[in-house]
């Protein structure tokens, strides 16, 4: 008795409580990260290809050649019950999830198969795995390869041509992206311009024969060079269809597809461990580095990643300023009494509105009524066609900045409140005004406060989807907000957003099976982004901080 | 004390106190002779720094100062002793309106520098403090490189010129006695140095902007007895350019470095007067009990 007395006077029971509560906090955020960062990179792997021979009771023997995506156990009953013959009737089965790609000839992706009925494995070295722009993966052996319709020589290397085959494909497409996305999309910028410059004029009454005749032109010059690279294009295409190669199938098929499709294609099962784990990173790199395709469920998510970090470096140009000089007129000069402390109350209770309130606020206000009212004032000739009056990443940077202002007000009040006085005295002292001490001392001394505020600040903002979705964030953005048509940023554009990129690939997908791996990938990108903005504005409180270190000593 | 062992000591010139003013007995002619506690040392002849008249000062409804006079001579030394909370620092901070910066702070009475009032309404606080310095109890250091402490005040006054900063800022720090230890290291921030040396960049700091007065509100009680021995040898060689007010409750400091000692006691100027008069042969109980340690 006495002793559980002590235990409890000698404050333990409050230090494993402490202790608990920290360590479970840092088993769920270990857990978490593990567990996206698991199933989401595993989805880059190279996997092995395996076929299997299937003999269902009743029907004829079949092969499925495809990836284990993954395994369960299932209930026997939930089967049977789902209209399958099994030769048990309790217990559980195992079930496989096999990706059999091919959507084009088999209908879809992903087939169960039950372990009971699977006879045989068998894991060959010359299955190939395609990649292809269109219709998901594609698995099977090579039979074939042809040039304008003639096959390749008999006894030749096959999968060596078909290689060949494939870097003059993305040599070919690499060339008509450029094309499209760059020269094309430049003089369909600037058609546009033309355009609007036309109707600007006409709206202002000085559309006169020789302003017209110079605009005509322009446009003549433009639609010309526009012309000729689409000339150019047309070879392009004419050239990129012209190689074809023929597959054999799971089911005995052989299909041919033209080789314009192909992304890239491996022999996973022949694959080394080194040459799985290059081919891994290149994975992981496109995922980053790549636009998606088919509905955002294959290629990568770049757009997105520029998105994020263009929105939340917006966010941070505007919101640490406001919120700055907010403080300093809450701390410093206004009188402090009831006032101030109802602003401050007012304040704090900002922080703690929803943020889709943000959201409506920002479409109604940011958008609608001062986009609008540019559009009317500076953009009538884009009417009714809005320019500034739709969502965009401008009215986006500051919803959010409006939305994470009230962590920054208190983090800098809180700054600057401790900064000690005797410090300000001196400044004071030596014939500085309250402006000058506030410029020369005060300010720098509270800029690691700042920091904080503003890492609070992105921390909140940067994981934020709802509000983004209706102030300018959607599922596919033709171009990025920062490219090399003047000006060059365009605040008024709509963009990709990571977190809006994982509701949409988990949530609107056409493919579930597919889009799933990739929502947990996408996951841990954003969760990357985020602590590595994180990281580097620590990193600069950190040398602030190193700079103005207070007189606490 | 160097200069002064050449100064002449002659009582013509001096000024008197403006009409009016209530010296709490102390003679100011009397202070101006020869002081008999420094034997051979001769002083120079001795003009009025800052005057303060029928001073009251009320922190809202208390008072903190009650209608205190006295005259602080030019190029000297004048130290407030008293008890803690009976305003000797209060009284020194009117002397740069630092009180300015309390709120609810009210004031009655004058404060001449020279022949200006302190309290006048068309002062310009800041070229106020410029000319009336300061040195705070605990040092205080801007966060910046010792060079950027010192170069402060002359760059607030728009003085940016490498080659006059460097003069100026080798200049003072010399004055502060501390060139020497920091002059390889003027680029490091002012954190590195010890307690003593941070008190003597701010003393430097202050001199920088070559002020008439340096108030100095219990300089050496942060630091340890070497330091503070260091501080007092300062304020020894600067008095030979300023006016130094020091506020100290350490009594065997004021008998050590000031000239002329005022004693206050709950917010009254109990007594004025020459340094070793006051502590030899005190004229009110009040500071006869205090100097001899009966209370405070």
């Amino acid at each position: 008795m006495r002793n559980v007395k002590d235990w409890y006077s000698g404050g333990a029971p409050w230090v494993w409580l402490n202790a608990g509560a920290v360590a479970i906090s840092l088993v769920m955020v270990a857990g978490m990260l593990l567990l996206i960062g698991a199933r989401g990179l595993v989805h880059f792997w190279p996997a092995d290809v395996v076929r299997f021979t299937v003999e269902v009771p009743g029907q004829a023997p079949r092969t499925v050649l495809g990836e284990i995506q993954s395994t369960e156990m299932v209930s026997v009953q939930r089967l049977i019950d789902a209209g399958t013959e099994l030769p048990v009737s309790a217990g559980e089965v195992e079930r496989l999830l096999i990706k059999k790609g091919n959507r084009d000839s088999f209908g879809a992706d992903f087939e169960y198969l039950i372990a009971p009925f699977i006879t045989g494995q068998e894991v060959q070295d010359d299955v190939i795995t395609i990649e292809r722009t269109e219709w998901g993966n594609q698995y099977g052996v090579l039979v074939g390869v042809s040039e304008d319709g003639v096959p390749a020589p008999e006894g030749s290397d096959l999968y060596a041509e078909f290689q060949a085959r494939v870097v003059r494909v993305l040599e070919i497409r690499d060339r008509i992206h450029a094309i499209e996305r760059g020269e094309m999309s430049a003089i369909n910028y600037r058609l546009e311009k033309l355009r609007l410059e036309e109707r600007r004029l006409a709206l202002e009454g000085a559309d006169t024969a020789v302003a017209l005749a110079a605009i005509e032109d322009e446009r003549a010059t433009l639609q010309a060079t526009f012309l000729a690279q689409q000339q150019d294009l047309g070879a392009l295409y004419v050239e990129i269809a012209r190689d074809s190669y023929s597959l054999e199938l799971a089911d005995g098929r052989t299909v041919t597809s033209p080789m314009e499709r192909v992304v890239s294609a491996i022999q996973p099962n022949a694959m080394g461990g080194m040459a799985k784990l290059g081919r891994y990173a290149r994975n992981i790199w496109r995922f980053m580095a790549d636009e998606p395709r088919e509905a955002n469920t294959e290629g990568g998510v770049f757009p997105a990643i520029f998105g994020t970090v263009m929105m939340v470096i917006l966010m941070s140009i505007i919101v640490t300023p406001f919120g700055v000089v907010a403080a300093v007129y809450l701390r410093e000069y206004a009188k402090q009494g009831v006032l101030t402390q109802t602003i401050r109350i007012a304040v704090n209770n900002l922080a703690g509105v929803p943020s889709i309130v943000y959201g409506v606020f920002g479409l109604g206000f940011f958008v609608y009524l001062i986009g609008g009212s540019l559009d009317r004032a500076f953009y009538p000739e884009g009417l009714p066609a809005p320019t500034f009056g739709t969502p965009g990443l401008i009215w986006a940077s500051l919803t959010l900045a409006l939305l994470s202002l009230p962590v920054v007000i208190v983090a800098t009040e809180e700054g600057l409140s401790r900064i000690p006085s005797t410090v300000r005295e001196a400044s004071y002292a030596l014939g500085a005004t309250k402006a000058e001490t506030l410029w020369r001392i005060v300010l720098p001394m509270a800029s690691p406060a700042m920091m904080t505020g503003l890492i609070l600040a992105v921390a909140r903002a940067a994981g934020e989807v709802a509000p983004l979705m209706l102030v300018g964030v959607v599922k596919l953005a033709p171009s990025l907000p920062l490219d090399g048509n003047e000006p060059f940023l365009h605040l008024e554009r709509k963009f990709m957003h990571l977190g809006f990129h994982i509701y949409d690939v988990g949530f609107q997908s056409p493919n579930v099976e597919a889009a799933r791996p990739l929502v947990y990938a996408t996951a841990l990108l954003l969760v990357t982004v985020i602590v590595v903005l994180n990281l580097t504005a620590v990193r600069i409180r950190n040398r602030l901080r190193e700079r103005y270190r207070s007189l606490e000593h | 004390m160097s200069g002064d062992a050449d100064a002449i000591e002659s009582g013509a010139g001096a000024e008197t106190p403006p009409e009016g003013v209530r010296t709490h007995g102390v003679d100011i002619a009397a202070l101006r002779r020869d002081q008999p506690g420094r034997p051979g040392k001769a002083r120079a002849p001795e003009r009025v720094s800052l005057t303060v008249e029928g001073l009251n000062l009320y922190y809202g409804e208390k008072q903190a100062l009650t209608d205190i006079s006295l005259s602080i001579p030019e190029k000297r030394v004048t130290a407030f002793i008293g008890p803690s909370g009976c305003g000797k620092s209060t009284l020194l901070r009117c002397f740069n309106r630092m009180n300015d910066l309390v709120e609810g702070v009210r004031i009655e009475g004058r404060i001449l520098h020279g022949a200006r009032d302190l309290y006048g309404r068309s002062v310009d606080i800041p070229e106020l403090r410029r000319r009336i310095g300061m040195v705070f109890q605990k040092p205080n250091p801007f966060p910046k490189s010792i060079y950027e402490n010192v170069a402060y005040g002359l760059r607030l006054q728009g003085i940016n010129g490498r080659r006059v900063l460097d003069e100026r800022v080798e200049w003072a720090l010399k004055g502060a006695a501390l060139w020497d230890e920091v002059k390889d290291r003027l680029g490091e921030s002012a954190f590195g140095l010890s307690g003593g040396q941070q008190q003597r960049l701010v003393i430097a700091r202050s001199i920088a902007i070559e002020p008439d007065v340096l108030l100095l509100d219990e300089p050496a009680s942060a630091l340890d007895p070497i330091s503070t021995l260091k501080i007092e040898e300062l304020i020894y060689t600067l008095k030979n350019d300023y006016t130094i007010v020091i506020v100290t409750h350490n009594m065997q400091q004021a008998a050590r470095v000031s000239d002329y000692t005022a004693f206050l006691y709950m917010g009254e100027l109990i007594e004025y007067g020459d340094t070793d008069t006051l502590f030899t042969r005190p004229r009110r109980k009040q500071t006869e009990d205090y100097i001899t340690g009966r209370y405070g």
